[in-house]
């Protein structure tokens, strides 16, 4: 069978074998590969915290009042009186232990504001990759099937459309029309405010809350996604296996979407790591005009509060997670196709 | 690179979607060379009543916003603010990605190991939540914003130049190089360089277009450049007033959208004119 010439380059002929050799050497290329991501975070919100007007307990201190005896106590603890690099250091060793200080908008540890707004953000983001994916892996398939048809040309001026608009003119446009004009949908917030709802009456509530901001995050990747999956349809749909297919009878409808759509959708997995970062980003101009108490919106209230603190804290689990997603990712690429080793 | 006799711009007229593309962006770089000739009193005067539909008052076509100030004469100006936002942090990030590019190519080894390492950590960090980190912390200017758009857009020109530096550097003319003694620099500057050049400048209408959706987004959350009216600045002040007056979101959301569209277009047939051999393949 010849290799398909759209799945990722490390191809071999062996089925890789979970417990033997390769995976731990994959775990370990993975862990540092995180190291270095956060490396580069902490010594980002370092240089920015440097650069910031006032030094790091001016920051800390935020609007606080903190007395002038207190905030001298403190430049002695985080080591301010020290070298450049032992501060770095020191900076290092409170970031890795999670110590991401104190938020004086919240009144609270940055890492519990943040561990309670995290679970919006995860739902929203975790929503909009299954449905551009869906949706996009749709819509390439029907026009990779209508190739040059006019429905393919329709759907690629769409395509267009969505590829050029920002997700916050979206979102301005779904609000004016779905919820200005018609009012049949909810204009932000998580859930309606001072429901009583539990089960799925409450989650048909957060749903329709939902739906817009899902709808406008996903809108740009459908596009990509389409595109993509476009191409890579028309590429697999040329390949012997799918003829063989074809020619054992089977319906062209489980061929298509059993058969070949398994292969057309690896270089879409491979776009969704790339995704999952950019729509943490895209969630604070979302969250922010939604009202949706997500780790977005905390940030965007950290920025104008100057709440350093927790602005980085934010950026640096956000991060993380990205790391997390990452590996989750590459782990279902290998369901997806055996013949992909882990290196 | 050319292998027709015909300029790069006339191919590029005869492209549908190039020529739609090019006509769009004259027409937003026409806004932005005349906005001091038509609205020479700038986007921050008042000039009539606030609150004027478009059309109400011939004088002015696109109405006014909350204030009273003249919706076309922020357009225009805007223009100015997302092209030079858009082209210089392009360059910037142009300059970066293939420095660091180039260097990974052309070497290989260690060397390409740690700057692949450090391109794949940069492209993990969530690029919007960093550029808003960057321009909060630091302080919003046009200047900051540019500089924090390079700083999270270059990755990807590093990964195509880098491709591009790996398939070249086999090939006879540079071995030739080599052999004749010419120094790497000279190699990479003088006979590398210009051979990707048609990939760079394809990406780089791809570049121009997100610096400009960032740079808007970044207004529009409020951290734009205070003294710079922009469009994002023009959708942030429309939102409030969404549902009386939708005008004011809607006119600079087209003109953006427009912009964005013009460099999409102008990429893809860029890439068709400049890369033929792609094209047999879609």
């Amino acid at each position: 069978m010849s290799a398909s010439p759209t799945s990722a380059t490390r191809q071999t002929a062996v089925p890789f074998h979970f417990l033997s050799g390769p995976l731990p050497r994959y775990v370990l290329r993975r862990l540092s590969q995180a190291v270095l991501v956060l490396l580069l975070v902490i010594v980002g919100s370092f240089f920015l915290l440097k650069m910031a007007p006032g030094d790091l307990v001016d920051v800390l201190a935020g609007n606080s009042d903190m007395t002038a005896e207190q905030m001298a106590a403190l430049r002695t603890q985080y080591g301010l009186d020290q070298p450049l690099l032992v501060q770095l250091f020191l900076y290092m060793k409170r970031l890795v232990t999670l110590d991401f200080g104190y938020s004086p908008l919240n009144a609270a540890p940055v890492l519990d504001v943040i561990m309670q707004r995290w679970p919006v953000t995860a739902i929203l983001v975790a929503s909009s990759v299954v449905v551009s994916m869906t949706l996009g892996a749709l819509l390439g398939v029907v026009s990779a099937r209508n190739a040059g048809k006019p429905i393919d040309l329709a759907i690629s001026m769409v395509m267009l459309l969505f590829y050029a608009t920002p997700s916050f003119v979206i979102a301005i446009c779904f609000i004016l029309f779905f919820s200005v004009f018609l009012g049949v949908m909810p204009i932000a917030g998580f859930a309606t405010v001072g429901t009583q709802a539990t089960g799925l009456a409450y989650a048909w509530d957060v749903a329709k809350h939902l739906a817009m901001p899902v709808a406008a995050l996903c809108t740009f990747y459908i596009a990509i996604y389409g595109r993509i999956g476009r191409a890579a349809m028309l590429e697999v749909l040329k390949l012997d296996y799918v003829r063989t297919a074809r020619a054992k009878g089977i319906s062209e409808r489980r061929v298509i979407y059993v058969h070949a759509l398994r292969n057309a959708m690896l270089p879409l997995v491979t776009m969704a790591g790339l995704q999952v970062s950019a729509l943490v980003g895209g969630a604070v101009l979302i969250e922010t005009i939604f009202g949706l108490p997500g780790m977005g919106r905390t940030a965007f209230d950290a920025v104008f509060e100057r709440d350093t603190n927790l602005l980085l804290g934010v950026l640096f689990i956000s991060s993380l997670s990205v790391v997390v997603v990452n590996f989750i990712i590459d782990l279902l690429y290998m369901v997806l196709d055996p013949r992909v080793e882990l290196t | 690179m050319n292998s027709g006799s015909q300029s790069l711009i006339a191919r590029l007229l005869r492209h549908p979607s190039g020529l739609v593309g090019l006509l769009l962006l004259l027409l937003v770089l026409g806004m932005a060379l005349g906005a001091g000739y038509f609205y020479p009193s700038g986007p921050w005067s008042l000039s009539g009543s606030p609150r004027l539909w478009p059309g109400q008052n011939p004088a002015l076509p696109l109405g006014t916003d909350s204030l009273g100030r003249d919706l076309a004469a922020g357009l225009f100006h805007g223009s100015r603010v997302s092209l030079a936002v858009g082209a210089a942090a392009a360059i910037f990030s142009v300059a970066i990605g293939t420095i660091i590019g180039g260097l990974s190519g052309y070497y290989g080894g260690w060397i390409d190991d740690v700057l692949m390492r450090l391109t794949d950590a940069m492209q993990t960090i969530p690029s919007f939540l960093s550029a808003i980190a960057i321009v909060g912390i630091v302080g919003p200017s046009l200047v900051t914003i540019i500089v924090a758009i390079a700083i999270v857009s270059w990755p990807m020109i590093a990964r195509l130049v880098r491709a591009e530096f790996l398939r070249l550097r086999t090939y006879d003319f540079v071995q030739s190089c080599r052999i004749i003694g010419m120094s790497d620099l000279r190699i990479i500057f003088t006979q590398i360089l210009p051979n990707c050049l048609a990939p760079i400048i394809v990406a780089s209408s791809v570049l121009v277009a997100t610096a400009i959706i960032v740079e808007a987004s970044l207004s529009f959350l409020g951290l734009g450049d205070p003294n710079a009216m922009s469009w994002g600045t023009m959708l942030g002040n429309g939102r409030a007033a969404l549902r009386t007056a939708w005008y004011m979101t809607a006119i600079p959301a087209a003109a953006l959208v427009l912009t964005v569209l013009a460099l999409n277009l102008l990429g893809d047939a860029l890439n068709d004119v400049l890369n033929p051999r792609l094209k047999e393949r879609s």
